[in-house]
């Protein structure tokens, strides 16, 4: 078992996904692997199957009324001053209790090199917190950033399709060494230096205290995104979603996969920002009947709200054993 | 022309090599500029383009921006809007709190420092922790009173250290010295910043232009100042004349109010960010 976690955490670092060899196999996923070479499916009619389950998008409308919930609950908790969550994203106070964001947080302490109480407890909070609700949540239902970049990734994708213009992938693995060089920067200049160009910051703090030059870096970083590098922020370069991802490895909430149900289309890797965590989609390579997808998924639920057979759903861990 | 042999290569596994190969460099050029991007961020506070006031209870400039999360929880606190978060021309300094006492002056009247209180990570402390070295000059002698509790059983301000001291920077152009008097709003109609006023409403602070003067000789910098004995309007002889001039004394935590309510344009009174007490 301490295998899986351990391969999710290296997938998340930029490494390969790695196949299974035979061995590694069990039984039933054998069995259904064998089932599924004799099957002759349509393929056609299963990608428009596909497209027609898309539209519900049910998670998307769920995680896009959540996201900016959290967000005006911010600008609204300032302007009415009604003090429910004062504050912004990198640091708050929710009816009082503390709450820091954990990369913010990890930047002032290296930074700083000191850590007072309260500093300590709304980490510890927010740790807790995000490890119970799978870490990489953050990224796809809070942060204002992500909510710009998957509608610019809208407008990338559909350039692309029109053949406008060409996607530029990067290695995933910059994002490993982005996290270590921004720590290393912090711990021996004594400045956070990422935070001068975090745009889930800059944003957050936009919509609270008004906007401000620095929304231009965001635009620029959008513009990157739609006529450059689809997703390449979240992608290639923000350190606050691997440290999200990193607490994320353990939690029990994740998008689980039943190999049985699955009919190997693809349409769920397509709208995926980390389509390397859905590699076990692919046919013939899920080593059991039913899986959990990796710590780097942002339990964004596209993936659920295309599949049209049922493959993949939001689980609970242990939740099943009690109900 | 000879015809060069080539070995026979698979082109598929050639281009897979090339856009691999390609990948790996542009990534290293994306690490190398999104680094650089966010280095520049240094220049600004080096050159320290702008000495910015912070709010009360800062710890000395290079610990506070290393400290500070750039939340703004003490811009949500103060009862008169009076800190302000910079932006990104200010490089590592974005999202810091400063306050630019001539817009608006932080002037007490929320009566405990309420941005120490909600700083979550000590940027903003009542007493600084014995290893982070604060400078002897920015201590003041004795805990300030606040003149607007003057009569309540504890009239002292929760605050060690001051922010600035006032300056009378530029004599020629104070009122007092040139004998001249105040009628109306001390800055003008334009004006929106806003000041709490004991006689009108303790909780609820008012526009400045809201409370009209009508004075003979202006002695607004003594007469708003919240801090008892920080400022007086003493007479002095100079070159034979005997004139009236404020003076700047040791309980001065360098709040700005004077430099807020100083009528003319520059202000005479100005405060000087992290700027101490000498004698």
């Amino acid at each position: 078992m301490a295998n899986k976690y351990w391969e999710s955490l290296r997938v998340m670092l930029g490494a390969a996904p790695r196949k299974s060899q035979p061995v590694e196999y069990s039984e039933e996923a054998k069995t259904i692997h064998f089932y599924k070479k004799a099957e002759k499916l349509d393929f056609a009619a299963l990608r428009i199957e596909a497209h027609a389950h898309q539209k519900k998008g049910v998670w998307l409308r769920r995680r896009w009324i959540t996201l900016l919930a959290t967000n005006l609950l911010f600008t609204v908790s300032f302007w009415l001053d009604i003090q429910i969550l004062e504050g912004a994203l990198t640091a708050s106070r929710m009816l009082g209790f503390h709450l820091i964001d954990l990369n913010s947080a990890l930047q002032v302490m290296l930074a700083h090199k000191h850590i007072i109480v309260n500093l300590f407890i709304g980490t510890g909070t927010v740790f807790v917190l995000w490890l119970l609700l799978g870490g990489r949540t953050f990224c796809s239902w809070v942060c204002p950033y992500h909510f710009l970049a998957e509608n610019a990734e809208r407008l990338h994708v559909y350039l692309v399709e029109k053949k406008k213009i060409t996607d530029h992938a990067f290695h995933r693995g910059v994002r490993t060494v982005f996290w270590i060089l921004f720590a290393l920067m912090a711990l021996i200049t004594g400045y956070t230096v990422f935070e001068t160009i975090s745009p889930t910051g800059i944003v957050s703090r936009a919509l609270i205290y008004g906007p401000g030059l620095a929304l231009g870096w965001v635009v620029l970083l959008l513009l990157f995104e739609v006529f450059y590098s689809r997703r390449a922020w979240c992608r290639y370069v923000c350190p606050i979603g691997l440290t999200y991802g990193i607490v994320g490895v353990f939690s029990p909430l994740h998008v689980t996969y039943k190999l049985a149900n699955c009919h190997h289309e693809g349409e769920c890797r397509k709208v995926c920002e980390v389509p390397h965590v859905l590699d076990c989609v692919i046919k013939g390579r899920a080593p059991s009947a039913q899986l959990d997808i990796g710590a780097d998924c942002t339990r964004c639920g596209m993936c659920i709200d295309v599949c049209p057979s049922g493959a993949l759903s939001f689980e609970i861990k242990g939740l099943r054993k009690i109900m | 022309m000879s015809t060069e042999k080539t070995p026979p290569i698979n082109p598929l596994i050639n281009k897979r090599k090339l856009e691999e190969r390609r990948r790996v460099l542009r990534s290293i050029i994306l690490g190398v500029a999104v680094l650089g991007i966010s280095s520049v961020g240094y220049i600004p506070v080096a050159r320290a383009w702008n000495v910015r006031m912070r709010p009360p209870g800062a710890l000395e400039e290079a610990d506070f921006l290393s400290s500070c999360i750039k939340c703004g929880q003490c811009v949500q606190v103060c009862p008169v809007q009076a800190i302000k978060l910079d932006d990104i021309d200010q490089g590592f300094g974005i999202g810091v709190p400063y306050i630019d006492s001539r817009s608006q002056a932080c002037d007490f009247s929320c009566d405990a420092v309420q941005c120490i209180l909600a700083c979550p990570t000590g940027s903003l402390v009542y007493d600084k922790p014995g290893f982070m070295p604060t400078r002897s000059e920015m201590k003041v002698a004795n805990p300030p009173i606040l003149l607007a509790k003057e009569k309540s059983p504890e009239p002292t301000l929760n605050l060690k250290e001051r922010t600035g001291l006032a300056v009378l920077a530029r004599p020629e152009k104070c009122l007092a010295r040139q004998g001249k008097g105040v009628k109306g709003a001390a800055r003008g109609q334009a004006f929106e910043g806003t000041m709490r006023f004991m006689e009108v409403d303790r909780w609820k602070p008012i526009p400045l232009r809201d409370h009209p003067y009508d004075l003979e000789l202006c002695d607004l910098c003594v007469r708003t100042c919240p801090i008892k004995g920080a400022i007086s309007m003493e007479t002095v002889v100079e070159n034979g004349v005997s004139i009236k001039t404020p003076v700047v004394h040791e309980p001065c935590v360098g709040c700005g109010v004077c430099e807020m309510v100083c009528p003319p344009e520059p202000a005479a009174i100005v405060v000087e960010a992290r700027k101490g007490w000498s004698a």
